[in-house]
């Protein structure tokens, strides 16, 4: 057991600078204080506390406020002051813009839009990605998407926009002031590992559905990767440019504007990058309440058990996502390297492409994509989809069809853990898990996580909470099976990790919700299909990093255990991976983050629990039990995160060393 | 100093905001959808709830608003509560098929006259408990709810434990059963599939294999076409016997489908409210339209135009004259 405590000899680090000898002597056997400590508690803990679930005692039972705090909003919605006077503005403000830019994009035309995208990758990245992009636009025309596309594309500009402005004036607030630092950056690191679909009743209450609780939604969920990057980038500038640019005699306005904000572009961009990849994620899980589009077009399809016609809707979103990335990416890395006047001619260049594509589509009457150039992509798929559940979902002879193994993944592992789970006592789950962050983490992150626990049984959804971390658990376990050999395998061969990339990069892309039915169609209704939706998910992430961990190992420490006669195996199990063990741990903190955005929208196939409640919360507009099924997700998120979070300490051994 | 300047910045951006758009009141009650009325066309926006046979009645009313009034129609997909919320608020002109929401109908038509009934969709809807035809015709007796638990056995899945599995759909579907199952003391445990394509997609499964299944399930609906059902009868329906949520013991209503339109879009709505409240048809005519879309995988768009084309009569007496 306490071998696996390694942390605290890293952690020792950060406490010798105190340079007590009883510390020092206390954090080199942290790992075994603490396991003591847990096994005294538990002693006390069944003396005195007993077996059982949260106790009634200590739970509190919102429906009855929660439920008439909804009939207030929905009675005051047309005449109170704040909607009137605030709450509107904004609504409309969202609706206004959105449409702004809808109506640009419908009169730039097929064409015109094409020819920005292409022009616009071929100004900032070249002309890989503008023939790369031109193709991402044609196939959304061909597949027949063009308009929803462009209700996307008007949402995502709009969305991607309020977030940059609202993450960049956070950020730029958490910079510049410690004490803001302090205050935003729990709230930022928490926003970052909400499952989306927690953050949409709220949401959906105050606004209706529709597409300003759209837009909000998908905002709350990318600003804070802006906002963190922004702050980041900020605070890293360089000290001797800030000293030089104070000796110069800058002011402080001056500083911000010409060392510092450009010193921080690099982080700057990413932080967009980042908040466009989030915003298109949330795109699908915010049709649900109204957002139209691309997303809408998926759900509709969804409820005919029509793949086919899901995947026409979700291809379209995976290209924009891989145009957008790419680009703003580039743009990244180019950024400052290009001389000045040839871009300037590029660019009137391609504003004037532009417009002249725009304005010739336009007199020949062509701004809607001709009809004839559609191509119906939905019946093979679907054709193919009923030939593998026709031929896969049982009586395969030897391994068995899939239900029969979704059967037996249920019984065997999902039922006992879930039993196992609700079994022990409350006190004992809670010891788990702090005992488990402090042997990860911090005290700090250990205390978090306790608490969050904590709350998840204040608020009474004890046990289906337990359900849906038991559902986390399995599925994690799997995924990271399966994941690490995976990401290690192709570390170790040039050959399949350049054959599994372009996979990844659409498994990852793709959205959630394209994989439920097919799962279902599989692994039939249930617990099982949401875990394995939930696998499919988090997968990629998962090889990447544990790939990208592998292959830094330094390459002295390679050699040098080859020179002493280590064969391939002990090389991998010796040197590589206990070297490797700081991304291992940062795949496991991804893979259990995204299995739980997944395993809760696996409310929509069976999953039950939390999922189902939210799900329900949302389909009822029953705000009692969705808003506490959202908080339980929240608290669930947290304590997952918290537990599984080595980064803080380290940050601290690094600044020690 | 510099709180000074960041206090003063705020305030600026604050009175600049509400500047911009505080300058009178918004109006809760008309919030359109951004992407209406692009072109300057006129513009219809429906509600479609997730399940085919309201895809029917939409894809045919689009069709005909379309094509035979000029008016350009945008769907949204809504489930059923929060619809009677958008419509209130204008964000949707109009439903056109709701199962029954007393309390929805009494907070928005009667209390806040911000919703107007449109009267019967023609069709008549009811919900109930299934069992494949094929299972049925082997245990003749399974189809009284008194020998369910008899055959709880059979019906055992993974998802169920130890008990017989009762599968439900959607969660945004009007159900009683988990306090049925309760009260008629029956050895069944409810599994919520979570979607109506997750309970489809597990139907067929079952079907396919022919396996015994009990499910919630309702009529008018295509699926019967594919796979036979058989429903199984639950103690008689009595006028107010679901009043008490918890202590139902009886089988479900037969409900006439209803139309609920927006006030405002009743009032001003012209010829597209003319329509839609005359648009009523039967139960086999959605149904002939909602097989068109989910089995043989016609678009909505497509699906209606061959049901136009070859009910003319019935759909030309819709027209406003």
């Amino acid at each position: 057991m306490t071998a696996t405590v390694t942390p605290a000899t890293t952690g020792s680090a950060a406490a010798t600078d105190t340079g007590s000898g009883v510390l020092r002597a206390l954090t080199r056997h942290r790992g075994r204080l603490i396991v003591a400590c847990a096994a005294v508690a538990l002693v006390l803990g069944a003396v005195f506390l007993g077996a059982g679930n949260w106790p009634a005692s200590l739970s509190v039972d919102l429906s009855g406020p929660l439920k008439s705090t909804s009939d207030w909003i929905i009675d005051n919605r047309d005449g109170h002051p704040l909607f009137l006077y605030f709450l509107g503005h904004v609504s409309n403000a969202v609706v206004v813009s959105v449409r702004a830019v809808y109506l640009v994009l419908l009169a730039l035309g097929w064409a015109g839009v094409t020819a920005a995208a292409t022009l616009v990758a071929w100004r900032v990245a070249g002309v890989r990605l503008a023939l790369t992009s031109l193709a991402a636009f044609a196939v959304c025309g061909v597949l027949g998407m063009w308009v929803p596309t462009m209700q996307t594309l008007a949402l995502m500009v709009v969305a991607v926009a309020a977030s940059v402005l609202l993450g960049g004036l956070l950020g730029l607030a958490a910079g510049l002031s410690d004490r803001m630092h302090r205050v935003l950056r729990p709230v930022l690191d928490t926003m970052q590992v909400l499952p989306a679909f927690a953050y949409l009743l709220p949401v959906v209450l105050v606004f209706g559905i529709g597409v300003p609780a759209a837009v909000l939604a998908t905002v709350i969920y990318a600003a804070p990767p802006m906002a963190r990057l922004t702050a980041l980038g900020l605070r890293d500038a360089d000290a001797g440019v800030m000293e030089a640019a104070t000796s110069l005699g800058a002011t402080g306005r001056q500083r911000l504007l010409t060392a510092r904000l450009p010193l921080a572009r690099k982080e700057l961009l990413l932080g967009v990058n980042q908040s466009i990849m989030m915003a298109l994620g949330m795109a699908v899980i915010a049709s649900v309440i109204g957002a139209g589009g691309l997303g809408d077009r998926v759900y509709q399809a969804l409820a005919s058990v029509d793949v086919g016609a899901a995947l026409a809707a979700g291809v379209p979103i995976v290209l924009l996502a891989i145009v957008l990335d790419r680009v703003t990416a580039a743009a990244g890395e180019r950024i400052g390297a290009a001389p000045a006047h040839r871009s300037r001619l590029g660019w009137a260049i391609a504003a004037a492409a532009t417009a002249a594509v725009a304005l010739g589509t336009r007199l020949a009457d062509a701004l809607t994509w001709p009809d004839g150039w559609t191509l119906d992509i939905a019946e093979p798929v679907n054709r193919a989809v009923d030939w593998m559940t026709a031929h896969l979902y049982s009586g395969v002879p030897v391994v068995g069809g899939t239900a029969d193994w979704a059967g037996h993944f249920t019984t065997w592992v999902l039922n006992p853990l879930r039993s196992g789970l609700q079994w022990l006592p409350w006190w004992a789950v809670l010891l788990t898990i702090g005992v488990l962050a402090l042997l990860i983490g911090t005290w700090r992150t250990a205390v978090t996580a306790v608490l969050a626990m904590a709350a998840i049984g204040v608020l009474g959804v004890w046990d289906p909470a337990l359900d849906t971390l038991s559902q986390v658990l399995a599925a994690v376990a799997v995924t990271l099976l399966v994941g690490v050999a995976l990401g290690v395998a192709s570390a170790r061969s040039n050959r399949l990790g350049r054959a599994l990339r372009p996979v990844l990069d659409v498994f990852q892309t793709m959205p959630q919700f394209v994989y439920l039915i097919p799962v279902v169609a599989l692994f039939g209704v249930g617990r099982a299909p949401a875990v394995a939706a939930a696998v499919v998910y988090a997968l990629p992430a998962v090889v990447r990093i544990t790939a990208q961990g592998v292959r830094a190992v330094n390459p002295a420490a390679m050699e040098s255990s080859r020179s002493l006669g280590a064969t391939g195996r002990q090389q991998l199990l010796q040197v590589q991976l206990p070297l490797a063990r700081p991304a291992l741990l940062l795949a496991v903190n991804q893979g259990v983050v995204l299995v739980l955005a997944v395993v809760v929208i696996g409310g929509l196939v069976g999953g039950g629990a939390l999922g189902y409640d939210a799900v329900f919360g949302l389909a009822q507009g029953d705000l009692a039990t969705g808003l506490v099924a959202g908080a339980a997700i929240v608290c669930l998120g947290l304590m997952l995160d918290r537990v599984t979070q080595p980064t803080q300490r380290r940050d601290l051994a690094g600044k020690g060393a | 100093m510099a709180r000074t300047r960041i206090a003063a910045l705020a305030a600026a951006a604050a009175i600049t905001v509400t500047a911009l758009t505080g300058c009178g009141a918004a109006d809760m009650t008309r919030q359109s959808s951004p992407y209406a009325d692009a072109k300057g066309s006129r513009t219809v926006t429906l509600s479609v709830q997730s399940w085919v046979g309201a895809q029917a009645n939409v894809a045919v009313a689009q069709y005909l608003l379309e094509h035979e009034l000029g008016y350009r129609v945008d769907t949204v997909q809504i489930d059923e509560v929060p619809a009677w919320d958008a419509l209130s608020q204008g964000r949707v002109d109009a439903i056109l098929e709701d199962w029954g929401h007393p309390e929805q109908e009494k907070r928005y038509i009667d209390d806040k006259g911000t919703i107007a009934r449109g009267g019967e969709l023609g069709v008549t809807g009811h919900i109930g408990w299934f069992v494949p035809t094929y299972f049925a015709e082997e245990h003749p007796d399974v189809t009284d709810w008194k020998n369910l638990n008899k055959y709880a056995d059979q019906l055992r899945t993974a998802e169920s434990g130890g008990k017989g599995q009762l599968l439900d759909g959607s969660p945004s579907y009007v159900t009683n059963d988990k306090a049925l199952v309760n009260n008629l003391d029956l050895d069944y445990q409810v599994v919520f599939a979570g979607s109506e394509a997750a309970q489809i997609t597990q139907i067929r499964q079952f079907a396919k294999e022919k396996k015994p299944f009990l499910t919630y399930w309702y009529k008018p609906q295509w699926l019967f076409e594919k796979v036979p059902m058989t429903e199984v009868k639950l103690p008689d329906y009595k006028e107010g016997c679901d009043a008490d949520a918890e202590k139902v013991a009886c089988a479900y209503p037969h409900t006439p489908l209803q139309k609920f339109l927006n006030s405002r879009f009743e009032a001003d709505g012209g010829d597209a409210a003319a329509f839609l409240k005359k648009f009523r048809w039967t139960t086999d005519m959605q149904n002939d339209v909602s097989l068109m879309i989910a089995d043989q995988k016609l678009s909505p768009q497509e699906a209606a135009a061959r049901w136009v084309k070859q009910n003319e009569a019935t759909w030309r007496t819709w027209l406003p004259s």
